[in-house]
């Protein structure tokens, strides 16, 4: 079947099988590869994306077809050129990420949280990031860079 | 894991979704989250040779309240209830906690209550909310629309009274009046799992102070989410006390028929269940400003 | 690039400089590798855990659209592959199941197709016809050798070995005459490390015949050295890189057979494989972690001073002995069972048994073994506590090992380096206000509630290590660093170790700027690539910093004494008067005459005079000893009666790692490791049922804490440098790991000490803490 998606603002047109998976779709058919596949139960959120700029969804749980005449945003879409988006800034200044490879996921989760929720206190950020699994981090500094992003983000707003 | 290969159909309307379900029968299945569905499709536990895609589908896509319900399409997601400007209502309480626990908070961004209920797992949330708040699935069928007292909807462990070819297009709450709250203790090994035992209760007080109507349902209590019917008996009529509710627990845990599994043995999950009516119990009433 | 004198650059807090690409999605992952051609590789796995394979039909898979070919176990025989070397070496496993399969999700065919999803759909059509032998499901019954599960072995047993350590009458005859004594079986459950990425490789032989491998690897020359021993293809013609690496955590070390399958089908069908495996597939064939039963015995005197201690170990190895240990250790550093303290005798036995599950062993930041070991110290002396009426602390502290004892040899053959046990403690108690926690608990036990102190105050052992002792299939342990200095004072430094996650690229860059008064910012840092970087062992085990950090500063320090060359020709003056203070060479009693090491770089390609030119140096580092670093971790718990559930109100871990390369860098790993332990207390098991059914073989039944179970840390330090390290460093990375389950158990078996419970297995699951209430309720009323 063929699909339309807006990845990162670009419109990809692509042949794929009902079945691919969102993730795998944004992987291999759109070349970004920095949405990551963890797990095959849902839960580790490592291929977390955010679709029509307001949810965030687990793209290992969605079909490529779904997202059809949709937009996504990948972590590739974050930066704005050379400038690191508060959130990407927040995880490098309070050594939020070791391995890298739940990173993206935890970054779309946090964008998606941020916009619904500009000010949230450590337990709204814990709760909000429950979806997404850390091995390396044990989650603290995550959380600090959540909040150190919510923080620059406020000031700029 | 991949899942098997699938044809896909996106509907625009009811009547195309229903359309395409007729046709297939068996053969199809609704696909709305997907947050059931596509993990069960990638282990292949679940091989449906038609997907019908009801995301698109904007009559669905409702959540709305009144003096009467709280009506939930078939496509309002987890994450809208948990964000609704209605949401700290004292009346939906109990929806409000269920809200916050089901799944994860990334899941419930696609996930839908009226998918929770069709997918009637024994350890669903919705589903032990649902029998508290004496809801009502909106079915369509070859007939028409029905409307199917939760009671009724919940047939067995991933069964409902959805038939071959039917769809359900959304959950109606009543609006049990005022002075009601209600309450949802869940107790998960960490967020995501399912329920080693959860409570939902719904409590509305009478002028005088007395319990007016009680809806007590227990989660992962047996092959699907259970009503206590009995607990609800001994509430009712009653002013609110230590005893009743200790009571009410007593007889939910003896109603609570759980499996025991890696989250917990029989007699530990039905010990919870008790525990989880009391302490559900207290804090419904608590927000009515009881104190038992 | 930076002009500024460098304030030195070891303890600096620096942001690590890799960070960047993940930020942006650009880490290099092996998934993320794409050749032209490639196929996708589908293991069968088999749904028995013991059962004769009567034959294999892959005519339907054949036929499914997209497959390509499929190999089984008799096809690799036929090849000299149907079985690897464990790393052990005194084994082997089956690559593709021949004849019989030995637990469940054993590998048992290989499925190549064009597309993942053909892959998967041809792996579902191969038909696989079993008949389901009896199982050994747990050790003990098969220490019976009743079923004999490997006849392909010489020894027709079950046992795989006996392993000591220590003086067996001595210390038994101490016990004897002990006037107190404890004696408990302690159980530390298997468990997996479960990285986020799983296990995966990319094989290709290209236009000249070369291998090229990127594998998920933590050891990737030691995966070149056995694969060319395994296959025969020349060493030379082998490349392994493994890229950016998503967690390891021991799960990354051993060879796995869909690595082989892939090399032989690239091989066979002269196209790029890749092989990338699920969740289900990782927890349940991967190396697991611990499943170790301990009968613990310590003797002591009245007053509480230790006398003696016994160990002995029933280990579950699995279907195959692929623990991945040094030659000589088939127990790993599990003689490090003596902890912090100081036992006048000691004797230590493993006896380890082939069980119907899958192999492994050491993983989980095991630091080989210590993680059990000091489990079971740390456990079974809070239960001596208990025993003579004593304050866990206190016993503690009474037995530490002196500071003034070191270099200190324990009963059980370790020279422990350094280590100030009492200063740590100290500081723990202090910050987590023991007493005025022992007052609180106290009221609370009046009122009936349940509150919990815990510590565990342990030594590990890592940095393996020295050549007299330790080997990986032969090869010697050290470990290596390559530096080359660039014309305007830039570098790069490249070692035999692979990060995964540790932050190699920025604290190795901070170890050149400290040796070498550079930037770090412009050091490069390369790991992984077989081709480039020099031999090394990898990374696990804590050994990054004890063996490649010294290489590196000995590394540095070649590069240093060439510079100085150059320097005293840059200064007019002869070599011997020129001495290398504060980051400069300075003619000595003339500071006001030196250059920098920037300009001697410099100086280094444009005049260099007689001096060689250019400015490069490596060393292979062969360390003298381990390193042994230590801490003291308290944990505070309040139970819940009615549900069992365990709140953990806070946690301290005071650590001593010696010299601290990045304080950022090593709290981040303190913070991961205490959250692996926590999981491992309270929430994870893979268990089998009697049936040999995994039961845990995906994240709803293998449980990691998420961000809401986490509990907030508190990290704290000493430091206690080794005197033997170049820098005085120890590494950290498994300490966290290893010091906290004990801390964990020891706060809730506290908690539930008014009720008569002396010990409980982990993981302390709501459902057994509650019965462990439950039951004392029943005795007591």
């Amino acid at each position: 079947m063929k699909v339309n998606v807006t990845v990162n603002g670009v419109p990809y047109e692509r042949e794929v099988e009902p079945r691919t998976l969102l993730a795998y779709f944004l992987r291999e058919d759109c070349g970004l590869t920095g949405t990551h596949v963890g797990c095959d139960t849902s839960s580790c959120g490592c291929c977390v994306v955010v679709l029509d700029s307001e949810r965030a969804v687990k793209s290992c749980s969605m079909f490529a077809v779904q997202a059809d005449g949709h937009q996504v945003q990948t972590v590739e879409g974050l930066a704005n050129g050379g400038t690191l988006h508060p959130l990407q800034q927040g995880f490098w200044d309070q050594h939020g990420l070791q391995c890298g490879y739940c990173t993206p996921g935890m970054l779309m989760t946090s964008v998606a949280l941020l916009k619904r929720n500009p000010n949230p206190s450590e337990s709204d950020i814990r709760e909000g990031l429950a979806g997404n699994l850390c091995r390396c981090t044990g989650y603290q500094n995550i959380v600090k860079a959540v909040q150190q992003a919510s923080a620059a983000m406020g000031v700029q707003a | 894991m991949i899942p098997a290969a699938f044809n896909y159909l996106r509907a625009h309307t009811s009547d195309e979704a229903f359309a395409h379900l007729q046709q297939y029968g068996a053969e199809a299945r609704v696909l709305a989250g997907g947050q059931s569905l596509i993990p069960a499709m990638r282990f292949r536990l679940a091989r449906p040779a038609v997907l019908v895609d009801i995301n698109a589908i904007r009559d669905l896509n409702v959540l709305r309240v009144n003096d009467h319900a709280l009506t939930v399409g078939a496509i309002a997601r987890d994450s809208d209830i948990e964000r609704a400007p209605w949401i700290n209502d004292t009346r939906w309480t109990l929806i409000r906690d269920v809200s916050r626990v089901v799944a994860d908070p990334v899941v419930r961004q696609l996930g839908t209550v009226v998918g929770s209920l069709c997918h009637n797992d024994p350890a669903g949330d919705w589903t032990a909310a649902a029998l508290a708040a004496r809801a009502e699935v909106a079915v369509r069928g070859k007939d028409g629309v029905r409307h199917v007292p939760i009671d009724e909807f919940l047939v067995g462990s991933f069964t409902t009274a959805v038939g071959e070819g039917e769809m359900a297009l959304g959950v109606h709450f009543p609006a049990a009046g005022d002075r009601t709250a209600g309450a949802y203790h869940k107790v998960e090994r960490k967020v995501g799992d399912f329920a080693t035992a959860a409570a939902a209760v719904q409590v509305s007080l009478g002028a005088d102070g007395t319990i007016r109507e009680a809806g007590v349902a227990l989660s992962a209590a047996g092959p699907c989410a259970v009503r206590v019917k009995e607990a609800e008996e001994i509430l009712k009529g009653q002013r609110p006390s230590a005893e009743v509710i200790r009571a009410a627990g007593d007889a939910a845990s003896r109603r609570s028929e759980p499996q025991g599994d890696l989250r917990g043995s029989v007699e530990y999950k039905k010990n919870l269940a008790g525990v989880l009516v009391v302490r559900a119990l207290r804090q419904a009433l608590s927000r009515l400003g009881v104190q038992a | 690039m930076s002009d500024e004198k460098p304030a030195g650059c070891l303890g600096k807090a620096m942001k690590r400089k890799e960070d960047p690409r993940f930020l942006r999605g650009k880490g290099h992952y092996v998934d993320d590798i794409r050749l032209p051609g490639m196929l996708y590789l589908s293991l069968v796995r088999s749904p028995y855990p013991h059962a004769e394979i009567k034959s294999i039909d892959i005519g339907d898979a054949m036929k499914v659209s997209g497959v390509v070919a499929v190999i089984t176990g008799k096809d690799l025989e036929a090849a000299g592959l149907g079985w690897l070397p464990t790393f052990h070496g005194y084994d082997k496993q089956m690559v593709l199941a021949i004849g019989k399969v030995l637990f469940q999700y054993q590998e048992v065919a290989a499925v190549f197709a064009e597309t993942r999803g053909a892959a998967a759909d041809g792996a579902e059509a191969v038909q696989v016809d079993y008949a389901p032998l009896p199982v050994v499901a747990d050790p003990f019954t098969s220490k019976t050798d009743q079923i004999i599960l490997r006849p392909d072995r010489d020894a027709k047993t079950n046992h795989i070995y006996h392993w000591e350590v220590g003086d067996k009458d001595k210390t038994a005859t101490a016990l004897a005459s002990s006037p107190k004594k404890i004696k408990e079986r302690i159980w530390f459950q298997r468990c997996h490390p479960a990285p986020l990425e799983p296990c995966g490789c990319v094989a290709e032989f290209d236009a000249m015949g070369r291998l090229q491998f990127y594998v998920t690897s933590q050891a990737p020359h030691v995966y070149r050295t056995a694969l060319a021993l395994v296959t025969g293809i020349p060493e030379d013609k082998i490349h392994v890189v493994s890229p950016d690496i998503g967690g390891g955590f021991g799960n990354k070390v051993p060879v796995y057979p869909g690595y082989v399958c892939a090399i032989v089908g690239a091989l066979k069908i002269g196209r790029p494989v890749k092989w990338i495996e699920t969740r289900t597939e990782n927890l349940t064939s991967t190396g697991f972690a611990r499943d170790y039963h301990m009968d613990v015995e310590i003797g002591a005197t009245a007053e509480g001073r230790l006398t003696a201690l016994h160990v002995a170990t029933t280990a579950d190895h699995g279907a195959f002995d692929a623990a991945a240990d040094p030659t000589k250790y088939p127990a790993g550093m599990f003689g490090v069972v003596t902890g912090s303290y100081d036992f006048p005798a000691a004797h230590a036995e493993v006896d380890a048994y082939f069980t119907n599950k899958a192999p492994g062993g050491i993983a989980y930041r095991c630091s080989f073994r210590v993680t059990e070991a000091s489990y079971a110290i740390e456990r079974a002396m809070d239960i001596l506590a208990d025993e003579l009426g004593m304050d866990a602390a206190e016993l503690r502290r009474k037995n530490f090992v002196r500071k003034d004892k070191f270099p200190y040899p324990s009963a059980l053959g370790f020279t422990y380096d350094s280590g100030d046990y009492e200063k740590t403690l100290g500081v723990a108690l202090d910050k987590i206000g023991y007493q005025a926690l022992l007052k609180e608990q106290a009221e609370k036990r009046a009122r009936g509630e349940l509150m919990g102190i815990g510590f565990s105050t342990f030594t590990e052992v890592v940095g393996a290590g020295p050549s007299k002792h330790f080997d990986i299939l032969g090869i010697k342990m050290f470990d290596s660093a390559e530096i080359r200095i660039h014309p305007t004072g830039a570098g790069i430094v490249r070692t035999g170790t692979k990060s995964q996650g540790q932050g190699h690229e920025t604290t190795w860059a901070q170890i050149v700027g400290e040796e070498l008064g550079l930037d770090p910012q412009n050091i490069m840092v390369e790991e992984g690539d077989t081709d480039t970087a020099p031999y090394g062992l990898g990374t696990y085990a804590s050994r990054s910093t004890p063996v490649a950090g010294g290489a590196i500063a000995l590394a540095a320090r070649r590069v240093r004494e060439k510079a100085r060359k150059v320097a005293a020709h840059m200064l007019e003056v002869g070599e011997d008067d020129v001495e290398w203070k504060d980051y400069k060479f300075q003619v000595k009693g003339v500071p006001a005459k030196s250059v920098t090491m920037k300009e001697v770089a410099f100086a280094a390609y444009t005049n260099m005079a007689q001096n060689e030119p250019g400015l490069e140096a490596s060393y292979y580092y062969d360390p003298p000893n381990m390193t042994f670093p230590s801490g003291a971790y308290v944990a505070v718990v309040d139970i819940d009666r009615e549900t069992g559930e365990v709140k953990v109100r806070r946690f301290l871990a005071v650590d001593d790692c010696g010299t601290i390369i990045n304080p950022l860098v090593v709290e981040g790993q303190i913070h991961g490791g205490l959250t692996e332990g926590f999981a491992i207390a309270f929430m994870q098991e893979i268990q089998y049922d009697k049936d040999g059914n995994n039961l845990n073989t995906n994240f709803t039944d293998y449980l990691l804490p998420t961000s809401l179970e986490t509990p907030a840390w508190e990290t704290d330090k000493t430091v206690t440098p080794s005197p033997h390290h170049p820098i005085g460093a120890k590494g950290v990375g498994e300490s966290p790991n290893v010091g906290s389950p004990a801390a964990f158990v020891n706060a809730v078996v506290d908690a539930l000490s008014p009720l008569g419970v002396r010990h409980l297995d982990m993981p302390l699951t709501r459902d057994k803490v509650w019965r462990a209430i439950r039951a004392a309720q029943v005795v007591t009323t």
